[in-house]
């Protein structure tokens, strides 16, 4: 475990150390930095300025090892909208975005675990197929689409719930649901399988046979042994939520990093992205790290591979 | 008799012509089991009936998608107000909401099908490479795998097509940077396994070479799970399309998709409901067709992927 725990470590670092050569080309894709940052009205001495300024007259490498050691010490340049470090710009929205994504996570966990733990308890029967069918429909219905449906319904018929903005419960709910809908079926669905999976092992068909009680089955035997593939899926499950309920924030006006990024998209404001996608790249190398260290943990085969 | 035994008699019986026997043996198979399995018919009749519309657009529509008249802009659809002309009403604009609705098909087919496709042939050939080779090669496709793994996706597709400029090629090759890993990933996997098996021990002490071993003999057994996959992630592809349209960074007006109906008629929420639901519920029913046709393609080929 110790051993493995390291490896994984230094895959890690390697891997942040590669985000970073990504982040840091994210500028350089179409070949000339200053022109994607630039209006396309400036003027040719706008862009010799620029230029000098942000230091793209220099070899790459040189620019490349600049970046680098600034991007160490989380500075990723003053944002050009708003003059202030454009890291801290981010920092700021995160709050706001891990709490949606911990809303959509709790949804999916406390809603799709145990409708499909039950519908594989009870395989065959209407409620089991009653899941499943609700499950293929919700994986089919867009997040954002179900957004909007979910504004007009209780927003603008009932108006029952504010449509847009952070705030408290009222404003968290409508956007925590829409982002965790396919999460939520996928959840389910997954939970059903690998349960029924269980279910027809030998070790079950002993506790059965030895006379144990079917809840003390479901709850000791099979559920426990269901979860080594459910914690890979939530883990990964939660790196999305956190990097990718852009659209949900955008459709709610939700003071997220991902309504940041498409502001700072739409005003050229680089620095704010490129940090932005550091950020939740460096977060999801870190959640990885921690499932396959969970995973280890809860199956110690796999260490010793 | 099982299955098996019945081909391989089959295949004797007729000698020369065993192959297209057992070719169509499996096809009859396979429609038995489409006969049979009602939401997997259901999916088939879906969406076929998007790729002739997406086909037939220009027959079906029965107006121009892009013929403006500001003096009829948000009409509600024909059913509610008894004397519109326009079967799902008009947009803000004043277009024609069915006729923008059946040339928006073409759009989220177009790239659905070429996204799956690209990533389905670039994984295939990284999965091959990386499990047959295996050693420092796969090493490094592996590390390349775990580096896309580890990007927010959506983040940096925004950031790529803002940085290049949206168009069709570029929203399909930004949609394909990640989803190859996934093909890559089980082909490898596969492939592990594969290269120790029988034939193909074989086939390398004949002195096949290389890249025969891999095409000629490998390749065919890792067919299905790249053919299910690829079902299962056409739907997936289809919701993307629509999201980055949504956002503005698909396709760009006055071409219509149903991510841009959406994001047009989000403004106009509170009095028009038709603009913000027919977009959704075509794209929902198209996406629900491909997943059932994916799942159904999963239990008939190969049930071992359930967890995809």
């Amino acid at each position: 475990m110790g051993s493995y725990a390291v490896k994984r470590l230094i895959q890690a670092i390697f891997l942040l150390k590669l985000v970073m050569v990504v982040v840091f080309l994210l500028l350089h894709m179409t070949g000339d930095p200053v022109t994607v940052m630039l209006e396309t009205d400036a003027t040719l001495e706008d862009i010799a300025e620029m230029k000098k300024l942000m230091g793209f007259d220099q070899p790459l490498w040189v620019q490349y090892w600049r970046f680098f050691k600034n991007a160490l010490q989380g500075n990723f340049g003053d944002s050009i909208e708003h003059g202030e470090p454009a890291m801290g710009l981010v920092l700021e929205r995160l709050p706001a975005t891990i709490e949606m994504a911990l809303g959509a996570f709790m949804f999916a966990v406390v809603i799709g675990i145990p409708f499909g733990c039950l519908a594989a308890f009870k395989e065959g029967s209407l409620y089991d197929r009653g899941c499943v069918g609700i499950t293929v429909l919700i994986q089919a219905i867009p997040d954002f689409w179900l957004a909007i449906m979910l504004i007009m319904f209780f927003s603008v018929f009932l108006g029952m719930l504010p449509s847009f903005g952070r705030g408290g419960w009222q404003h968290f709910i409508m956007p925590a649901f829409a982002a965790s809908t396919y999460h939520l079926a996928r959840l389910a669905r997954l939970m059903r399988s690998q349960m029924l999976e269980v279910m027809r092992q030998d070790y079950i068909v002993t506790a059965r046979a030895k006379g144990l009680d079917e809840k003390i089955i479901l709850m000791v035997h099979a559920l426990k042994n269901s979860a080594i593939p459910i914690v890979t899926v939530l883990g990964l499950d939660l790196g999305i939520l956190l990097g990718g309920t852009v659209i949900i924030e955008v459709v709610f006006a939700w003071p997220g990093v991902g309504r940041l990024v498409i502001q700072a998209i739409s005003s050229r404001d680089f620095p704010v992205v490129q940090s932005a996608v550091f950020l939740m790249a460096s977060g999801f190398v870190l959640i990885n790290l921690t499932v396959d260290l969970v995973y280890a943990y809860l199956d110690p085969r796999i260490s010793y591979k | 008799m099982t299955e098996e035994t019945m081909l391989g008699q089959a295949a004797i019986e007729t000698e020369d012509h065993g192959d297209t026997v057992r070719d169509k043996r499996a096809w009859r198979k396979l429609m038995d089991s489409l006969l049979k399995d009602k939401s997997a018919f259901f999916g088939v009749v879906i969406l076929f009936f998007v790729v002739v519309t997406a086909i037939l657009a220009p027959v079906l529509a029965p107006f121009s998608p892009h013929e403006q008249l500001l003096s009829r802009n948000l009409r509600p659809p024909m059913w509610s107000d008894g004397q519109s002309i326009f079967i799902l009403g008009t947009d803000h604009l004043g277009r024609d909401f069915l006729s923008r609705l059946i040339y928006g098909t073409r759009i989220s087919l177009i790239v659905g099908f070429f996204a799956v496709f690209l990533t389905g042939s670039f994984g295939l050939l990284v999965g091959l490479i990386s499990g047959y080779f295996g050693g420092k090669v796969d090493f490094f496709l592996m590390r390349l795998v775990d580096l896309v793994l580890s990007f927010p996706f959506i983040l940096l597709a925004l950031a790529t097509i803002a940085i290049v400029g949206p168009s069709l090629t570029v929203l399909i090759l930004v949609m394909s940077m990640r989803i190859w890993v996934i093909y890559a990933r089980v082909v490898r996997g596969e492939v592990l396994s594969l290269r120790e098996q029988e034939f193909v021990q074989a086939a390398r002490s004949i002195g096949g070479s290389h890249i025969r071993i891999i095409f000629y003999h490998i390749l065919p057994n890792v067919l299905p799970p790249v053919i299910i996959i690829a079902s299962l992630y056409l739907g997936r592809m289809i919701i993307i399309e629509a999201g980055l349209s949504f956002l503005g960074l698909g396709v760009p007006p006055p071409t219509p998709t149903w991510g841009g109906l959406l994001s047009d008629g989000k403004v106009h929420l509170y009095t028009a409901w038709w603009v913000v639901t027919f977009p959704g519920v075509a794209i929902t029913l198209t996406v629900l067709g491909a997943n059932l046709v994916g799942d159904w393609l999963r239990n008939v080929l190969d049930p071992r992927l359930k967890s995809m």
